[in-house]
């Protein structure tokens, strides 16, 4: 119910319908009346025949750059990242052992 | 050693047991309050990837499973009285109150299978253009929470709703229900929410300051990819260990400080707050819309002379033995319940849980509780 799918807009009609395409292919007719200023090539979030959120480019590249900076706050010290990485290919080989 | 192999959700993850290792004291319990987060956690496993000091449990955020019965049997009713009723999939197979295996219908399919007019549709919208092809009379059964309470709004204020429709609106709100939650868990307290991604594209971020301001809980609103899911767990561990519980917007892409502010617009014109009631648990104070009185040509509750559910008046609506209420509120797995893949399984739900692709307990049941394999083989007494 609350599920939002991600879609381009490729068409604003004057009725404040815009039709959205979906990554499958697939088009529908969705009441745009619920999002200001959106315009053919928007990213879009769709849900229930409605968008709820529009998608730009700049919020896009803002989240990769909040979570490159987010693992940057956390790796500050050099050693206990390396620490942490070594600790984890530990797990890994030991949860991998005798698999192969 | 090679780096290569680590992906970024290794980085993650290593990350959350570091500072988890770190934290003294009880469990970590964290709270995903969305079914969509629930689904995201088991589908991908991420259950199974915690340290043994977080648990992750799932919250009310499936609007589907607290639609109360007394809604759903007020819609049977219309249909099997020649009222043409539009539903969501999700609320198709929703069980109102009538026993199983009992004379009357038990959900709409039961109804339908009576000969009612009951037509499934993906948007309201779609009902509107059916009703116009098809006229007569009609009733749209309107559940969902902020993020689904503007397609209401905007068909309704924006006057798309054909003559011969009236929308039955059972809109319930998150932050109320949120309060109820934390409330029913003082014993063991939640230490961490993962807030609705979604619904706060509408409501904005500034939904949940509340969250860490009242209650000192750290809060993340989170998308729903697994990478999301993970970095808010590690955001809201990273907030414990520094004792600064604060609100992080993990979900910027989508998600703005003040919410879709046109959207909040159209659903003030339309609705006012109200008290309202969650299936299994009652009446929670200003959790619910209703149509202002100058919509009550649209109202199915004006319309056909429908009631409300008071305090008085409500009464349990889970079927017996169904844990639903505590399923929905984290108190409870769905493994818990005595039913779960017995009597209830995905394709005949016994209980509303069971419903929705958002449910818990459907999603366990499709998925598999997210890696505890383990757990759930012993509680299901197959080991
Ligand atoms: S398994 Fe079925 S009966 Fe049990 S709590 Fe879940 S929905 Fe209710």
């Amino acid at each position: 119910m609350c599920l939002g799918i991600p879609g381009r807009v490729v068409e604003v009609r004057g009725d404040g319908i815009a039709i959205v395409e979906f990554s499958d292919g697939v088009s529908i007719e969705t009441d745009a009346n619920t999002i200001e200023g959106i315009r053919p090539g928007d990213y879009v979030i769709v849900h229930a025949g409605i968008i709820i959120a529009k998608l730009s480019d700049e919020q896009l590249e803002t989240w990769a750059k909040d979570i490159s900076e987010f693992i940057a706050g956390l790796e500050e010290k050099g050693e206990e990242i390396l620490d942490m990485l070594r600790s984890l290919e530990e797990e890994n080989v030991a949860g991998k052992s005798g698999k192969d | 050693m090679d780096r290569g192999r680590l992906n970024s959700s290794d980085i993650i993850v290593a990350v959350i047991r570091k500072i988890a290792r770190s934290l003294s004291g009880e469990t970590v319990k964290i709270m995903d309050f969305c079914g969509t987060h629930e689904h995201t956690i088991v589908y991908s496993g991420i259950r199974s990837l915690m340290p043994e000091n977080v648990e992750l449990v799932a919250g009310p955020g499936c609007p589907v499973c607290v639609t109360p019965a007394h809604y759903i049997d007020t819609v049977i009713d219309l249909a099997l009285n020649g009222v043409r009723v539009y539903t969501y999939g999700d609320t198709y197979l929703l069980p109102g109150s009538a026993p199983p295996l009992s004379k009357k219908p038990r959900t709409l399919a039961d109804a339908k299978a009576e000969g009612a007019d009951v037509v499934i549709v993906y948007s309201l919208l779609e009902a509107i253009k059916h009703h116009r092809l098809h006229g007569g009379e009609s009733v749209f059964l309107a559940v969902g929470f902020e993020t689904t309470a503007p397609s209401t709004a905007s068909a309704v204020v924006n006057g798309m709703v054909p003559d011969g429709m009236t929308i039955l609106n059972v809109h319930r709100l998150t932050p109320p229900i949120m309060r109820y939650t934390f409330n029913k868990h003082r014993n063991s307290p939640i230490r961490g929410v993962i807030a609705p991604g979604h619904v706060s594209t509408i409501l904005g971020a500034k939904a949940w300051e509340f969250i860490p301001k009242e209650y000192g809980i750290p809060t993340v609103v989170a998308g729903f990819e697994p990478n999301d899911v993970l970095t808010a767990i590690a955001y809201i561990l990273a907030m414990l260990k520094t004792g600064r519980p604060g609100l992080v917007n993990q979900y910027k892409r989508a998600v703005k400080w003040e919410g879709n502010k046109k959207a909040q617009e159209l659903v003030n014109k339309c609705c006012e707050i109200v008290d309202a009631s969650w299936r299994g648990l009652g009446i929670v104070p200003e959790s619910g819309l209703a149509f202002r009185d100058k919509y009550s040509s649209i109202d199915a509750v004006y319309q056909y002379g429908l009631e409300q559910l008071k305090r008085k008046e409500w009464k349990y609506d889970l079927p017996p033995g169904c844990r639903c209420a505590e399923v929905t509120l984290g108190l409870a797995k769905p493994t818990d319940c005595p039913l779960f893949m017995k009597t209830c399984k995905p394709g005949s739900p016994y209980g509303p849980c069971m419903v929705s692709s958002e449910g818990a307990c459907s999603v366990w049941a499709r998925f598999g509780g997210g890696g505890l394999v383990e757990e759930i083989v012993r509680d299901l007494g197959l080991d």
